[in-house]
């Protein structure tokens, strides 16, 4: 096996410098009836040709790269710049471990110091963690946070979050015995915060919500007393919107698959987590600083271990431990790439497109907005008749649209969500309109 | 080191997305003042050479497996195939949506299903799901699990987990992020598990015990079964954290062992890399009493069809946004298809040997406390050298020599800990290369211990000031003062 670069003759020797006769004998601490119960797979050794040709086979099983997608819901068909996919294949950033050797590790370090800059920067908050494993997780770690803050059980969470953040922030927050309770969303899609529940250790928001609907954060801060303020946000579209920082709140995290990550079926994601300074002994997972060397020369580390479950063991702020840092190496570079500039350009084209988009159908007999709040890249729509048979019609002419179960499950009927990304060209957009039977 | 901050800004270097081709209004007017951007965050606007430079500089100051041996106990840093860094990037599976209709990306679903079925097979076990993305994640899912189980029994009062004081550190952090507290196991003077401490523990207020196979001593368990039998007769539940499967891989399976939950670090023992930190994948094995509490959506098959399979009400819910960490899933799955039965057997086989090799060589030089055959990795003392020579002088002293230095202070049941894991992938030279730096380390250690105080020398910084960074926390770059 050319992975193993090791001869019979090298094992022969090695096994003699041992004083073993047997390899078979290295295993004996393993109980005979244990070692006599295995069995093999079935699964013969093959090449390298054989095995790439059966994948590539396997990769091309899925039809749905060869069509246009309109899919959204959290995870986007972003554009990446080259630069990126080749910076992640230089094997001294993807072959190395977490960096507990700071000396010799500066690149991933300073890299992730970068990364927690350009979060923050993002967020408008003071700290940031230098990642989790995905949002939904980052938001669960969130609502724990807030519980070791505040001490209260209690979480206001709005029910037009993303059902996969629901989802994962109902399994921790049954483990950590944590009660969520329900803030409705009114008619125009946004959460109808004066019904937020009283003594709650932190409401839980997502903007853009579940409708792609951006919330009005303004002034809600004031109103929640002591409790803390959630966030949950899409990195890509704080290039044109407002940051969750300038309404005062005080945890930010989201999804960080829109800075040059591949939709790879939903994983590896990129978790974001921002806070306020002052929260920083509550925060979890990992944290570089800027320190200096015996010289006094600038360098970096990982800092706060304290928090940590390599040192805290039972009382640390959360287990993590591996967490997403290539996929933050990704990011950092894709926004280095992209610049303040691009970031605000590919922000204006996605909602540019998605508003040409929603106007477009919103003219189709039959079709309109589900709802009348603004919205950034991504919008809900009425369908006239079952959005089956829409989505049906479209899924014929190519076009990758979401199974209005999902929605249908938030109460909202005969609807579909359409994502619009800067990839999607005017062409394919009145190509889409023209297939929903419209004006050309 | 500068920082992509420190760069001086350019003019005109967009050209990345293309002008807009669509009517639209000002976003302004679309969205009103208040939810538009006032102030634009501090990223500067760089050629795409300025990045493509600093990040390659950046890279030059790291090391990799593929710099070197890379012996970092319990974390089996083994090559990473370069086939499977290709196959993660074929279009057809890094460019599908989650939400795509099962139809359209049978490719995925069947790598989901067919890798899934495979760890079952290593594990002997009733089920695999595959949505952990790290060893971590999978430890909570395994407390879950636990949870779940005693809850659907009425068995509240099950709160306490038993956790031998060699368990991975991230054990007992698991553990009490699933509510559970924590007692500890002493292990005995063999380095396992002491089975009448074990027992003396054992009532109706034990969910468990959550056990490294082999521990991070390098140690298997003897007495395992004898373990397994304890802990379910008391009614409580065995956890198998499998970070250390590279050492029994093909020959030994964790559900012969009597686990109930048996966690995979797909970034470990097949050989996706570690990426600086992540992401892995760490997918779980359950017995049969755990199987109806895997988190949805479980991965079915049907004829010759996949599809995505929700329906469990009494499943834990989900711990992750979709299906976990698929991209890596499909480098373990390109790792094993190559491997085959014969080629995990030979991991095993070699790991093992390369470490009792290693092993047997340098505790000539250094104190070995637990004298006796190990499986995949070994643990060393630094203790016993003049001048304060400390365990951290060793570590710094071999970066200076150009290998990585081992897992150092850990498990803490050693003193001066070093925890050597070579790895299958390392070949007789490169063993004998890095023992024999060791074993010139001891010499200076003894002769010139101010090289050892003194290392790194040859590194990108000198040692790096820990208390500064914990006692004066810099954690974002410092906009507008002045920089080293």
């Amino acid at each position: 096996m050319r992975y193993l670069p090791n001869a019979d003759a090298d094992r022969h020797q090695m096994l003699d410098a041992i004083g073993c006769a047997r390899l078979e004998d290295l295993f004996s601490d393993i109980p005979r009836e244990v070692l006599e119960k295995c069995e093999p797979l079935g699964l013969p050794m093959r090449s390298e040709l054989d095995v790439f040709g059966e994948l590539v086979r396997t990769a091309e099983a899925n039809s749905a790269v060869n069509q246009i997608s309109l899919l959204g819901g959290g995870i986007y068909d972003h554009y990446t710049p080259h630069v990126v996919g080749q910076i992640l294949a230089r094997s001294e950033f993807y072959t190395a471990y977490t960096p507990y050797q700071p000396e010799i590790s500066q690149g991933t370090l300073t890299a992730m110091f970068e990364f927690q800059t350009l979060i923050c920067e993002l967020t408008g908050m003071e700290i940031a963690n230098a990642s989790m494993y995905d949002g939904t997780t980052a938001l669960a770690e969130a609502a724990l946070m807030a519980e070791r803050i505040r001490k209260r059980k209690r979480v206001a969470v709005a029910a037009n979050l993303l059902p996969q953040y629901r989802r994962v922030l109902n399994t921790y927050a049954w483990a950590a015995g944590l009660e969520l309770v329900d803030v409705p969303f009114d008619v125009s899609g946004r959460c109808a915060w004066e019904r937020t529940p009283e003594n709650v250790s932190a409401i839980v928001v997502q903007s853009p919500n579940a409708f792609g609907v951006i919330e009005s954060l303004g002034g809600l801060k004031e109103k929640l007393g002591d409790a803390l303020l959630i966030v949950a946000t899409y990195p890509l579209a704080l290039g044109l919107l407002e940051p969750p920082g300038s309404f005062g709140a005080d945890i930010v995290v989201g999804e960080g698959q829109s800075l040059g990550l591949p939709m790879g079926f939903g994983g590896p994601l990129l978790g974001l987590f921002a806070t306020k300074m002052e929260f920083l002994r509550q925060l979890p997972g990992r944290v570089a600083g800027r320190t200096i060397d015996a010289e006094g020369k600038t360098g970096y580390t990982m800092a706060a271990q304290t928090r940590e479950q390599h040192i805290r063991r039972e009382r640390a702020t959360s287990n993590i431990c591996t967490n997403s840092a290539l996929c933050a190496l990704a990011a950092t570079v894709y926004l280095a790439s992209v610049g303040a500039e691009g970031l605000r350009q590919v922000a204006e084209l996605n909602f540019a497109k998605a508003h040409y988009l929603a106007n477009e159908i919103g003219r189709l007999k039959g079709y309109r907005l589900a709802f009348d709040a603004p919205f950034f890249n991504e919008f809900v729509v009425r369908t006239p008749g079952s959005a089956d048979a829409a989505r049906r019609k479209l899924g014929r002419m190519g076009f990758l649209v979401e199974d209005p179960a999902e929605l249908e499950a938030l109460g909202v009927k005969n609807a579909l969500r359409i994502a619009v990304t800067e990839r999607r060209s005017r062409a394919e957009l009145d190509h889409m309109i023209a297939a929903l039977g419209g004006r050309r | 080191m500068r920082t992509l901050f420190d760069y001086p800004p350019r003019e005109g270097v967009g050209g990345i997305f293309p002008t807009c081709d669509v009517p639209s209004g000002s976003p302004a007017e679309v969205l009103g003042e208040g939810l538009v951007r006032r102030n634009a965050p501090r990223i500067p606007n760089l050629s795409e050479g300025d990045v493509a430079r600093h990040y390659t500089q950046l890279s030059k100051l790291n090391y990799g497996v593929d710099d070197g041996i890379y012996p970092l106990g319990s974390c089996t840093m083994k090559y990473n195939p370069k086939l499977n860094e290709d196959v993660a990037r074929l279009a057809g599976f890094a460019d599908v949506h989650p939400r795509t209709d099962e139809p359209l990306a049978q490719g995925t679903l069947r790598v989901l299903f067919e890798l899934s079925e495979l760890l079952r097979g290593i594990s002997g076990m009733a089920a695999v799901t595959l949505q952990p993305v790290a060893g971590a994640h999978g430890e909570l899912l395994g407390m879950f699990l636990f949870k779940k189980h005693f809850e659907e029994r009425g068995e509240t009062g099950r709160t306490r987990v038993l956790l031998p004081d060699s368990a991975h550190g991230t054990n007992p952090a698991s553990a009490a992020v699933a509510g559970f507290s924590v007692t500890e196991i002493r292990s005995n003077e063999r380095g396992t598990v002491d089975l009448d401490s074990l027992r003396a523990e054992l009532d109706s207020s034990v969910a468990g015990i959550m056990l490294t196979v082999p521990n991070t001593l390098g140690i298997f368990e003897e007495n395992i079964l004898d373990i397994a039998r304890a802990v379910h007769e008391a009614g409580g539940l065995c956890y198998f954290d499998g970070a250390n499967l590279n050492s029994f891989i093909g020959r030994a399976r964790p559900g012969d062992m009597g686990a109930d939950v048996f966690h995979f670090n797909l970034h470990k023992t097949f050989s996706t890399p570690h990426g600086g930190g992540g992401p892995g994948a760490g997918a779980v094995a359950v017995s049969e009493k755990l199987v109806e509490y895997l988190p949805v959506p479980w991965i079915a098959k049907a004829g010759e069809t996949y599809r995505l399979d929700w329906d469990h009400p009494r499943s834990i819910g989900s711990i992750h946004a979709f299906y976990g960490n698929f991209l890596v899933a499909v480098k373990a799955y390109a790792y094993l298809l190559q491997l085959g039965d014969e080629g995990l057997r030979e991991v095993s086989g070699d790991a093992v040997l390369n470490a009792n090799y290693l092993q047997e060589r340098l505790k000539k030089t250094y104190s070995l406390p637990y004298d006796r055959r190990c499986k995949h990795e070994f643990v060393l003392s630094g203790e016993g050298f003049p001048d304060h020579v400390s365990t951290i002088d060793i570590a710094k002293r071999l970066i200076d020599y150009g290998v990585h230095p081992p897992t150092i202070y850990f498990p803490l049941i050693v003193r001066e800990a070093l925890m050597i894991e070579p790895t299958e992938t390392e070949s007789r030279e490169s063993l004998d290369r890095f023992a024999e730096i060791l074993e010139t380390i001891a010499r200076e250690a003894r002769e010139h211990p101010e090289l050892l105080h003194n290392a790194p020398t040859r590194a990108p910084v000198r040692r790096l000031d820990q208390t500064q960074a914990a006692r004066n926390p810099v954690l974002t770059y410092p906009f507008g003062e002045q920089t080293a």
